[in-house]
């Protein structure tokens, strides 16, 4: 299991879409064809957008199928941002 | 191209002063003024700082100011940004609770630092803060991606404490909506882009439901949402066309088509090249920002769905 802190990464609020996509190309998917669960740590985090959450998780479930959310863990997320999260979630999955 | 900065132009009453803007000789920019009072919102200001961007210093033409409140022109950093001198002395005073002054925005980099740096000039509260964040980060982030635009985005804010509302205009000189949004679809009208553009699910990126690994789709249905569950007005301005979200004292219904929410629509006003947003944001709202995605949870959820739906092949008996 790996952890990824991303508040050193992307500040306190989670919006640079750019850093998300290079999170997820150069750490995330690595890590997931190493066999290895994912932790992404928000802690210090206060908010972020939709499109930051997008950038950094939709293509893994189109890439490896929603059986991905199995071995990603969002550790540290207040209430917005866990809800943020549950929207992209949700609606990767209606979209297919 | 001519402007003239009326006495008053804020969301609701703004279609004057857009129907008075003049688009001819793209090389030319002439600014005139109400003589006695301006009182404009930052939406406006953005314009004028944006089209004054597309034209050479020596080619902008500013009437003699003489509205007692032509200051704020000054203060707001109109001149500053248009590289022009203005014979307008100020006592210059910390701008921390007052306004975002015009600013322009040309990379990721400049936004994720402008937005640390936009709260304390604001001197909001962390809760207060948060939809700001978020509305400026979604909007400048579509110029950056979906404009084209080589001066990237202007933006301006002004906190009005009377009426406790943050208003905020970002404005670019891009493509427009039609052609982004053309990429993808078919589309005939500039009314029927922003139509589209404020759908859920849809993107200029690609005719997939859902948008791409980048682009979701969301960003501006997110953010009319913000303003429509707080009962403020909302204005997107591409081409010919604006869309008003009106304001509405009844419990608000988030809607997947925006033509079903309280709405005027203007498609016969001067051509825009580029796009416009204004918002309002009010901030004693007694709702939170996390039980608003709640709303946006279902109405997204429900709008893919029926997307993909409607795309779906029938069957067919002989």
């Amino acid at each position: 299991m790996i952890t990824i802190k991303l508040l050193p990464l992307v500040g306190s609020f989670a919006e640079n879409k750019d850093i998300a996509k290079d999170v997820r190309l150069k750490q995330v998917v690595p890590a997931l064809d190493g066999k290895k669960e994912v932790v992404l740590d928000f802690e210090g985090i206060d908010g972020a957008t939709q499109s930051f959450i997008h950038a950094l998780i939709s293509d893994l479930v189109r890439k490896y199928d929603n059986g991905v959310l199995d071995k990603i863990y969002f550790k540290n997320c207040n209430k917005t941002v866990q809800k943020i999260i549950n929207i992209v979630v949700d609606y990767i999955q209606e979209a297919g | 191209m001519k402007i003239h900065l009326p006495n008053s132009a804020f969301l609701g009453n703004i279609d004057p002063f857009l129907r008075s803007f003049g688009a001819g000789n793209p090389d030319f920019l002439e600014i005139t003024a109400n003589k006695k009072w301006i009182s404009l919102h930052p939406v406006v200001l953005a314009m004028v700082a944006a089209l004054g961007l597309t034209v050479k210093p020596e080619n902008i033409f500013i009437e003699k100011l003489e509205a007692k409140s032509k200051h704020y022109l000054e203060r707001i950093g109109l001149f500053k940004l248009l590289g022009l001198r203005s014979d307008i002395i100020i006592t210059e005073h910390e701008p921390a609770g007052r306004f975002i002054p015009l600013t322009r925005i040309g990379s990721s980099e400049e936004l994720s630092r402008f937005i640390v740096d936009m709260v304390p000039l604001l001197h909001l509260k962390p809760d207060q803060a948060e939809p700001i964040k978020y509305v400026v980060s979604e909007l400048v982030r579509n110029v950056f991606e979906h404009s084209s635009s080589k001066a990237g985005a202007i933006i301006c804010a002004q906190f009005y404490k009377k009426s406790n509302i943050i208003r905020i205009g970002i404005v670019d000189t891009g493509i427009g909506i039609k052609k982004s949004i053309g990429a993808s679809y078919k589309i005939s009208s500039d009314i029927e882009a922003i139509k589209l553009a404020l759908t859920p699910g849809i993107t200029g990126t690609t005719s997939r439901i859902g948008g791409t690994e980048f682009n979701a789709g969301a960003g501006l249905f997110f953010i009319k949402s913000i303003a429509k569950s707080a009962h403020d007005f909302f204005i997107l301005y591409s081409g010919n066309a604006m869309y008003k979200l009106l304001t509405s004292a009844s419990k608000p219904r988030l809607y997947i088509d925006p033509f079903r929410d309280r709405h005027s629509l203007n498609e016969e006003l001067p051509y825009w090249q580029g796009t416009v947003v204004g918002i309002d944001i009010s901030l004693g709202q007694k709702q939170e920002f996390s039980q608003l995605l709640d709303f946006v949870r279902d109405a997204y959820v429900k709008a893919i769905s029926e997307q993909k739906k409607a795309k779906y092949k029938k069957a067919k008996f002989i």
